[in-house]
């Protein structure tokens, strides 16, 4: 291993293009996995919602996905699918799935029943009801499922390094190879760091679209 | 394609013995994943069980879970590797080991403390009250309970720990992460996809072997009978 000090600055500051090029695709990459996570889990949920008997099925797919190793889901598509970003995307979508449908699900479960009967009572029809009461109410619980999701999104995304993507990842994988302590460092410490800021965006949306809650503590 | 599959299978008949055969990479991620994970659980169990009945380290449970999660597996099997140049015992086993070693941990300490402090109060109470001294409590009453949460601690991070020395190979160690990650760099997809479908195999072998030590481990009476909902938090994919 090279000789020095753990993080070498000079290689940080001469390459600050290069990080901000990753950032973009790290970022690119988790936002296109999760918003296509909500788009596929998202009308799965409220069907599991409306029929409890299709939540073990759904749940037990999921399941099975999510056991799969990243980087053996990403060997088993490579063959078909080449070194794309349908590659990446496939597999990091395929891993938001579980967390997404089992959040949505819970969520809607937890709305009280006082709470629709009394919206029914008012006039909501079904529709409405759902979109004005029942999801507004269920979204703290959503919206832990997403920030779940996009932290371990944030994650994997560097395993895509493999396939030729990868964000931060790329450094990871480019200071193994070389055996270059501060490309490893730098790419973990910024994964961690896209990670913890995500999460709080997503705190903040949390209470955006939540102020009652807001009042309510206060 | 019909190439493809016909290259698979060759490589799968090629590759039934001898060195680097699948038997040899199987037997090795197996039993570097079963140490790991024995060794992680008898040095995280004893401490786990005793913090959570004293109702302690809650707050260092969800702590640790937040931030294990942010994370990448693959940042860890990475980090591992100077570490272990550092201190002299160089590529291939040890980083992988110490890589494994820090993700089983969390998880078995994570789920116990919390199974074990979320035991009824009362239920701790009454066998105080009725004489029971404080480790036939642990033992008699808040492990066989926990049990359920302590066993699915135990299932994360021996899944966890299977998918991720697949990684190993990137640190210079066996195991079935080799085919795919030497099929990568030589472009050879049949010995990537076979690979990856081998290491597939073992996490989910791995899962149906923890539902069936759980369906003996834990006590009839806490047994949940939905099917095809597991019953505890997963852990984070890897």
């Amino acid at each position: 291993m090279n000789e020095g000090p753990l993080v070498r600055w000079d290689w940080v500051w001469s390459h600050l293009d290069d990080i901000w090029e990753l950032t973009v695709q790290h970022v690119v990459l988790t936002v296109i996995a999760v918003s296509l996570g909500l788009v596929i889990a998202g009308p799965l949920a409220y069907y599991g919602y409306r029929h409890y008997a299709a939540r073990g099925p759904i749940t037990w797919v999921a399941g099975v996905l999510y056991t799969i190793p990243s980087l053996a889901l990403f060997a088993f598509l490579v063959p078909f699918t080449g070194l794309s970003i349908l590659t990446a995307e496939i597999g990091l979508v395929g891993y938001t799935l579980l967390i997404l449908f089992r959040n949505i699900v819970a969520g809607l479960d937890a709305v009280p029943d006082g709470v629709i009967e009394a919206a029914t009572g008012m006039g909501y029809t079904d529709r409405r009801r759902f979109w004005e009461v029942e999801l507004p109410l269920a979204m703290p619980v959503i919206i832990a499922g997403i920030r779940i999701a996009t932290v371990t999104t944030v994650g994997l995304v560097t395993v895509t390094s493999l396939i030729s993507y990868g964000g931060y990842g790329k450094f990871i994988l480019q200071g193994l190879n070389r055996f270059f302590n501060t490309q490893i460092i730098i790419g973990a410490v910024l994964s961690v760091l896209l990670a913890t800021v995500a999460d709080v965006l997503l705190i903040r949306l949390e209470r955006r679209v939540t102020p009652w809650a807001q009042r309510r503590s206060e | 394609m019909s190439g493809f599959w016909a290259d698979a299978w060759t490589f799968v008949l090629d590759n039934l013995s001898g060195d680097g055969g699948i038997p040899e990479l199987l037997v090795d991620h197996i039993r570097i994943s079963a140490f790991t994970v024995v060794l992680a659980s008898s040095i995280a169990l004893p401490g786990a069980m005793w913090l959570g009945h004293r109702g302690r380290g809650l707050a260092a449970a969800v702590a640790v879970v937040n931030i294990g999660r942010a994370i990448p597996s693959f940042a860890i099997v990475a980090l591992a590797l100077p570490v272990t140049i550092a201190i002299g015992l160089g590529l291939g086993f040890w980083p992988t080991f110490l890589a494994l070693f820090a993700l089983a941990l969390p998880p078995i300490f994570v789920n116990t403390v919390t199974g074990v402090s979320e035991v009824d109060d009362s239920l701790v109470e009454s066998a105080r009250g009725m004489g029971l001294t404080e480790s036939q409590i642990l033992r008699t009453i808040e492990l066989p309970i926990a049990m359920p949460v302590i066993l699915s601690g135990v299932r994360l991070s021996a899944v966890q720990v299977v998918a991720t020395a697949t990684l190993g190979a990137l640190v210079g160690w066996g195991g079935l992460g080799r085919y795919v990650v030497d099929g990568f760099a030589t472009q050879n997809n049949p010995k990537v996809f076979i690979g990856g479908l081998l290491v597939a195999l073992l996490a989910i072998t791995t899962e149906i072997f923890f539902s069936f030590l759980e369906r003996v481990l834990i006590p009839k009476g806490l047994r949940k009978g939905k099917k095809g909902e597991p019953s505890h938090e997963r852990a984070e994919a890897h």
